[in-house]
């Protein structure tokens, strides 16, 4: 009876040295580690890495960015068709409408909403803005406006001025804005606080103030009707300006012929009389002397 | 002389030691017929705890677990010696790759059996005075070291040598001396000598296989550590290890072993015989006798037949059938003269003498049927055939008699070492010096 499974011849079951030695070195776990985990990865990084430092690729990464955020631009949730501008006067709405120089509609993702704001702000009559975007497809812009403390007079031209002395407007005319005081001189426009500070005290003599003129870029003068000229010190403005209101009280100095009060010395005041005054009264020397004292 | 040997010893467990440390350790049984590898995974906090009562000797075995596993025919190898270095290194690599790939770790050093290689057992006994009223360790290390080494012979290396009984001044019989009160302390020591050739020559096969030899053990001694239990361990008993080519006989008291001898006659006598008186092939022969063998024949016997082809007959035309009552009257006088020859063995070495003589077979010629009735007889003692102890993970087809050498010297590697060895021998018995005693390992392996 022939065995019907023919037997293979048999084999040597023994690995070659070679083989064996690799199995064994394949069985320590850092060599598997690193062979089956750490190779691969460098060897996918290194191959990720090549493909990217290829110019044609960054060209072509480029493009596809460039046409993603085109089309993510022109969707219509992030159009804007208009611009509502809110708070201060109609007049500075214009002016806003103006400096924002957007041309509807336009992506809110084109827009540099930081831009905008700055180039509002950058206008003398705003003093702050905020500008979003409303759920309705509109730039809100809304402006806070910078509130005129006084005019300037400035080569014969009328200016609203802030209280930091920026120009806000132009003025047509003094008798537009009466409530507001006026200043002249060189340098006003920087000493305004100060001009304003000097108007409240001079309350009761309110309605005879004509301006104020700096002189110097140093010193107020305050002028009143009649070309009376109240004539302040650069230090110590106000309290010059109380003594001869003091005096105003008592004396009703300033209803008489003087034409300028010279405080410019606290220690010697002097009164420049009317020429009318001067006609009228000859002071003899001594008591001129003595006045003096 | 002496002192060498101790160091020699130290430096063998401190090898073992440090790769037990390494967590995975493989373990090696060279045999005549097949060669096997058990991979372990060694848990280092479990084998340093303290053993379990009642289970001193397998204490360390709680820490062992086995996770690869593989055996394969041998070649190469004959009487349980090295022959062809080129054969057994292929098959070594086989088995150890196989292994490996079965545990999915890789092993580096290597625990190996060796069957054959002449070992030849000692009593050696030495003593001192105890130095200061109480035994320390110190007197046992001088005791130790003041033994008086027979004269072995050249060419052959200790690769045991263990105290197995203390005396201290007339009481003999203890097991650890130390702490207590006496004079003179003797040591009797079992010393175990095997030929320099042939572990030579399986250190280098080993090495070749880019593994690192971490301990020796004849295979006597790990067939003894895994067939035996712990009582029969404790009073008295011999296991005869039933191999291809060799059979080995150790004796165990106490705990210790106290004797191991090789025979040169086994299984594969028995396929020789039955292939010599029926013309057969080695293979046809060694079918018959796995399938067929028995060493007790009765009536029924006679009429059951076995094919055994003729050697050079044609297949399908010649069939020669045999009785199995002829087939066992070939292999009962072989395994006769085996266990007569280790009953001789036992008798040499004073085994009556014990307080407990209990036999236990095992290898693979213990799977023959009827082999413990007839060993009973020749032996005249109680005979078992013993398998090898469990030890987690270990696979079937591994837990069966041929493998209890494999498993023994798993139980050896995870053993807690006799701590005697630790003993620090006194500065008093001349220079030693470590290097001094790597050199002679190394000049010797």
């Amino acid at each position: 009876m022939r065995s019907l499974i023919l037997r293979e011849a048999r084999r040597d079951p023994a690995p070659s040295r070679l083989r064996y030695r690799l199995a064994r070195w394949w069985l320590r776990p850092h060599v598997r580690l690193t062979l089956t985990v750490l190779v691969p990865a460098l060897l996918v990084l290194s191959l990720a890495g090549h493909w990217l430092m290829r110019a044609q690729t960054q060209q072509m990464l480029r493009e596809t960015a460039v046409d993603l955020r085109e089309a993510l631009r022109a969707r219509p949730e992030f159009m804007l068709v208009g611009l509502s501008v809110t708070g201060g006067s109609p007049a500075l709405r214009g002016q806003v409408s103006e400096a924002v120089t957007v041309s509807f509609p336009v992506s809110s993702l084109a827009l540099d909403l930081d831009q905008v704001r700055r180039r509002i702000e950058a206008l003398s009559a705003v003093a702050a803005a905020r500008v979003s975007v409303s759920d309705a497809g509109y730039l809100a812009v809304s402006v806070r406006e910078r509130r005129p403390q006084a005019i300037l007079r400035h080569n014969a031209d009328l200016y609203l001025i802030g209280a930091e002395g920026h120009r806000v407007a132009r003025l047509a005319s003094r008798a537009s804005r009466p409530d507001l005081p006026l200043l002249a001189g060189q340098g006003a426009e920087a000493a305004v606080p100060e001009a304003l500070a000097l108007m409240r005290l001079a309350a009761p003599v309110a309605a005879r103030v004509r301006g104020l003129v700096r002189v110097g870029a140093r010193r107020w003068d305050i002028v009143l009707d009649r070309d009376q000229r109240i004539m302040l010190p650069a230090e110590g403005a106000a309290a010059a300006l109380a003594e001869v209101l003091a005096l105003h009280r008592l004396e009703a100095l300033l209803a008489r012929d003087i034409t300028h009060v010279d405080m410019r010395h606290a220690a010697r005041p002097v009164l420049r009389l009317g020429p009318n005054a001067l006609k009228r009264r000859h002071w003899p020397d001594a008591a001129v002397e003595a006045e003096e004292t | 002389m002496s002192l060498r040997i101790f160091e020699s010893q130290r430096y063998m467990r401190e090898r073992l030691r440090a790769a037990l440390r390494r967590g995975t350790i493989g373990v090696l049984d060279i045999g005549s017929s097949k060669i096997a590898c058990l991979v372990l995974k060694i848990d280092p906090d479990r084998l340093e705890a303290p053993p379990m009562p009642g289970r001193r000797v397998q204490a360390g075995l709680d820490a062992v677990r086995v996770i690869g596993f593989n055996n394969i025919q041998a070649r190469g190898v004959a009487l349980g010696e090295v022959s062809v270095i080129d054969e057994a290194e292929r098959r070594i690599r086989a088995v150890v790759a196989r292994a490996q790939r079965y545990a999915g770790e890789r092993i580096d050093e290597v625990v190996v059996a060796l069957s054959g290689a002449q070992p030849r057992s000692y009593g050696v006994s030495g003593d001192a005075s105890v130095a200061q009223g109480e035994v320390s360790a110190q007197d046992i290390g001088a005791a130790m070291g003041r033994a008086l080494l027979p004269d072995f012979g050249a060419g052959r290396d200790v690769i045991l040598a263990q105290p197995v009984n203390f005396t201290l001044d007339h009481r003999t019989g203890l097991a650890d001396p130390r702490g207590q009160v006496g004079a003179r302390l003797a040591v009797d020591m079992h010393m175990l000598t095997v030929s320099h050739a042939a572990i030579r020559n399986l250190a280098h096969v080993v090495r070749r296989c880019d593994l690192d030899l971490a301990g020796v053990a004849t295979s006597a001694y790990a067939a003894g550590l895994a067939a035996l239990v712990e009582d029969e361990m404790e009073l008295g008993a011999a296991c005869i290890d039933l191999g291809a080519e060799t059979t080995s006989v150790s004796v165990f008291l106490r705990r210790h072993m106290i004797f191991a001898d090789t025979l040169r006659l086994g299984g594969a006598h028995v396929t020789q015989d039955i292939a010599h008186a029926f013309a057969a092939s080695l293979e046809d022969a060694e079918r018959a006798k796995i399938k067929h063998g028995d060493v007790q024949s009765t009536s029924r016997d006679d009429r059951e037949l076995i094919e055994l082809r003729r050697v050079g007959s044609e297949r399908q035309f010649e069939r020669r059938m045999i009785t199995r009552t002829d087939l066992i009257g070939v292999i009962r006088p072989r395994v006769e003269e085996i266990l007569e020859d280790a009953r001789m063995r036992l008798d040499a070495a004073g085994f009556e003498c014990l307080p407990s003589q209990r036999v236990v077979l095992t290898g693979g010629g213990s799977q023959m049927p009827g082999l413990e009735d007839l060993a009973t007889r020749i032996l005249g003692r109680q005979v078992r055939i013993g398998r090898p102890l469990r030890i987690q993970g270990l696979p079937q087809a591994a837990a069966s008699a041929p493998f209890s050498a494999l498993v023994g010297l798993a139980a050896h590697a995870a053993r807690p070492q006799d701590e005697c060895w630790d003993f620090e021998l006194s500065a008093g018995q001349g220079p030693l010096r470590l290097r001094r005693a790597l050199r002679w390992f190394r000049d010797n392996w």
